[in-house]
């Protein structure tokens, strides 16, 4: 796939995700004339771009579904529920037909194409498919002053168009600004006019001398078609008369424009816009001034045009007011850059090495004793986690965006479920990794899901509930002490306690006679196979699902926990790290091997005495709390030492201690992946590279602390056995 | 009275348009009329077409006649769209090997 291409499935992508959120946001505003203007030039820009990488399918469809948008916002049919529902079907369409361009899809053609035919058939419904019907000019015409001819029979618009001389060189092909005009209207007649080319020897043929004169029968407005040229706009000299405009306005025009007068007054005769007497009239009487309001002749186009009452004045400054819009979006993207995503992985993997490297020489320094050596180290090292925090945050995107993909799943998943639900998203700023971004898009999809499945209840029970008949389901994403933590909460039913437990226990999951906290019976819903939903939809309750996101996350050492409230309603909460590539440390020693311990789990450290080191807990100040120890649970060879430590870590608001041989003090870790081999291997999340060139093991805390509590289990289980 | 026919079968688009415009303006060179043959043209946009719009414009300058003898659909295509059929006044005729395969 070429550059271009790819700029164009990329920008394509971008404005479908906008046109989806105006379709959207239009259902609940349908009269809001901004979102409808916003949504037909995304459309528009679409297809333009469809155009310019000659992706013809793409173009072509767009090219239907723009001309419904047009009716839609000349006000010709209205916007209801069935033709936002088919719109959005476009929307899925026309991100199918980019997919097919760039090859990414696996759908075979004629499934795409039967797909298209399908919608152009329901589209047809909402007018014709392709030129919009002149039929009654003027009507639809509502921002320009309609002028009686006594002349009359000028039934089109006339388009003055001189192009710059820097189109071609900016791509931009005058045919492609024409032939997008048959869009918007017939093109009845076109003169094209090369008069400002200078002689052979300094004509440049990489400029661009053209202009056209055109009449164009439309029944747009005038708008619409200064749109059409919307990107051309500051390199163009564009005048547009309304249908049956004065002489004088022609006159006024061919004043205003370069080419000789004569020649061009002929040329307007021709494309129909004046006739030969009209214009020798207009002519005579123009030479010859007969009265001051006559002499307009130095004044601009636009003031020309006003002073007549073929412009209001406010068309002209909405025009104005269009034009800074557009150059202030140029602005703010010009801020922006384009960074291809592998050469940020190159960076940040560069920026790993170079903490890998800061620590060698920190640690070089330190076994020298030089004083000034560990200045200068620390200075380079306090450096080096700059640049690391700087070069992490480049690749950190705004979480706002994968919100707001919700809104239509929201949408959609309610009209299949006769659900009325808001959706109320908060803290869209917060900025996370991109690669967590990405890979928490399905696990958050399938939580709304259940949320709107399981959670909320239809409107009449809610009534019945007294609650407010409309549900709402809330996105909420903030930090917390080097997490991410994002809320899925709805104000439905809550969880049944004891249809849970009831439902654990038919599993096997529990035993029937154990005394569980809410939390605990809450937490079950995680456990594989387990569905508390009495009827299994298409959405959700067969129970594969919160097993599935539980593990999803726990591969981003993340965690989930659930709240809920019998009637109030659900919190599921997610934890996230910020990143997935480096992370603070904390270095243990276990018989002579090293481990790191990540920095955020740690709590305090304590020494263990002697006597304590056969049991599998420790007590700290009066709170008994479970203590792992990793020579156990590595089977590392070598006697114990008689002075044990035990760091402290909490864990998703659970404590337990670790036990080691000896602290080593904190590190920063540039985490490496285990290979594929190791993948089943348990309580390890993947190793660093220490300053002396040792390998350190990361402790995944939450699997060691499970691990140890699976073994507790079935230490207690095996005498229950025995005696039954 | 001298004749001069020549093939072009580039594209005229933005990207060739500086080479041709020597070639086609030595083409009329010590000849009284030009023919250009443009149907192997695969590509033509408003670069090539202006291109074309000066060649004929230095012709008729110098008195010579410039015809294009024969229209690649692209060619004739985008002439037509412009509405300039009549201003280079030359026939339309489509693509040379299809209607001599209707002759032949």
């Amino acid at each position: 796939m070429d550059e271009l291409k790819q700029v164009f499935v990329q920008e394509s992508g971008e404005q479908l995700d906008a046109l989806e959120s105006l379709l959207l946001e239009l259902e609940n505003r349908p009269d809001d004339e901004t979102i409808l203007n916003s949504i037909f030039r995304a459309a528009h820009t679409i297809k333009g771009a469809a155009g310019m990488v000659e992706a013809s399918g793409v173009e072509s469809f767009a090219h239907v579904v723009e001309n419904v948008l047009d009716r839609l916002r000349n006000h010709e049919i209205a916007v209801t529920t069935e033709l936002a529902a088919l719109m959005l079907a476009c929307t899925d369409q026309l991100r199918l037909l980019v997919a097919a361009e760039a090859g990414t899809t696996e759908l075979p053609t004629e499934e795409i194409a039967a797909r298209s035919a399908s919608l152009l058939t329901r589209l047809r419904e909402y007018g014709p498919g392709g030129q919009v019907s002149a039929t009654s000019p003027q009507t639809v015409e509502p921002a320009v002053q309609r002028i009686p001819s006594p002349q009359g029979g000028h039934e089109c618009w006339h388009i003055s168009l001189r192009f710059g001389p820097d189109v071609l060189r900016q791509g931009m092909d005058p045919e492609n600004f024409l032939r997008f005009l048959e869009t918007v209207g017939q093109i009845r007649h076109i003169e094209t006019l090369a008069d400002t080319m200078p002689a052979a020897e300094e004509m440049d043929p990489e400029l661009c001398y053209l202009g056209f004169e055109i009449a164009l029968e439309s029944t747009a407005d005038k708008q619409a078609i200064e749109d059409v040229f919307a990107f051309v706009r500051d390199e163009c000299r564009l005048a547009i008369l309304p249908p049956n405009s004065k002489v004088r306005d022609y006159l006024d025009l061919i004043e205003g424009l370069p080419e000789d007068s004569l020649r061009l007054g002929e040329i307007l005769v021709r494309v129909g816009a004046l006739t030969a007497e009209e214009l020798a009239e207009g002519l005579r009487t123009q030479t010859t001034p007969a009265s001051a309001e006559d002499a307009v002749e130095n004044k601009p186009i636009g003031e020309i045009l006003v002073a007549q009452q073929v412009v209001q004045p406010e068309l002209v400054a909405a025009a104005v007011a269009k034009q800074t819009q557009v150059s202030e979006k140029k602005a703010h993207e010009a801020k922006l850059i384009r960074v291809p995503a592998d050469k940020l992985d190159h960076l940040i993997n560069l920026v790993g090495e170079l903490v890998i490297a800061g620590a060698a020489t920190s640690l070089l320094a330190h076994t020298r004793r030089d004083g000034e050596l560990i200045e200068s180290s620390s200075l380079l090292t306090r450096l080096v986690e700059e640049i690391r925090d700087a070069s992490l945050q480049l690749r950190t995107v705004q979480i706002g965006e994968t919100f707001n993909r919700f809104q239509r799943l929201v949408r959609d998943t309610c009209k299949d479920l006769g659900k009325d639900v808001d959706l109320v998203i908060s803290g869209g700023d917060t900025e996370l990794d991109k690669s967590i971004v990405e890979k928490i898009g399905d696990p958050l999809m399938h939580l709304v899901r259940n949320s709107l499945d399981h959670g909320i209840e239809p409107s009449v029970v809610r009534e019945a509930a007294g609650k407010d008949p409309r549900g709402t389901l809330s996105l909420n994403a903030y930090h917390d002490a080097g997490n991410i933590v994002i809320e899925v909460a709805d104000d439905g039913a809550g969880l049944n306690r004891d249809r849970i437990l009831a439902k654990a226990i038919e599993r096997g999951l529990v035993e029937p006679d154990v005394q569980l906290s809410d939390r605990e019976v809450y937490d079950l819903i995680f456990a594989p196979g387990l569905s508390t939903a009495e009827q299994v939809t298409n959405l959700s309750g067969r129970g594969v699902g919160m097993d599935v996101v539980r593990r999803n996350l726990q591969a981003l050492r993340g965690t989930i926990s659930v709240d809920s409230q019998p009637g109030k309603g659900t919190r599921l909460t997610l934890r996230l790290p910020l990143t997935l590539a480096i992370i603070d440390g904390f270095l243990v020693v276990s018989a002579n091997r090293s481990y790191v311990i990540p920095l955020d789990a740690v709590v305090e450290c304590i020494e263990r005495p002697v006597a304590e080191h056969d049991r599998n807990y420790f007590n700290l100040r009066g709170q008994v709390l479970p203590a792992v120890c990793l020579r156990d649970s590595f089977n590392l060879p070598g006697e114990r030492p008689t002075r044990e430590s035990v760091v402290v870590v909490q864990y998703a608001g659970q404590r337990a201690g670790i036990v080691v041989d000896r602290l080593a003090g904190e590190l920063q870790a540039v985490i490496k992946p285990l290979g594929a081999l190791f993948r089943h291997l348990q309580g390890i999340g993947g190793s660093t590279i220490l300053g002396s060139g040792e390998v350190a093991l990361i402790l995944d805390i939450s699997a060691l602390i499970k691990i140890s509590g699976q073994a507790e289990q079935r230490l207690l289980a095996r005498p229950e056995q025995r005696s039954a | 009275m001298s004749t001069n026919r020549r093939v072009f079968a580039e594209d005229f688009t933005i990207y060739r348009v500086a080479e041709l415009k020597p070639l086609l303006l030595e083409s009329l060179q010590g000849h009284d009329r030009i023919e250009l043959d443009l149907s192997g043209v695969e590509h033509m946009d408003s670069a090539g077409c202006q291109l074309l719009m000066l060649v004929k414009r230095e012709a008729s300058a110098a008195g010579k006649v410039l015809a294009i003898a024969a229209h690649s659909p692209a060619v004739q295509s985008l002439i037509e769209f412009y509405n300039l059929a009549a201003w280079f006044g030359d026939p339309l005729v489509v693509a040379a090997q299809e209607g001599r395969s209707h002759h032949g």
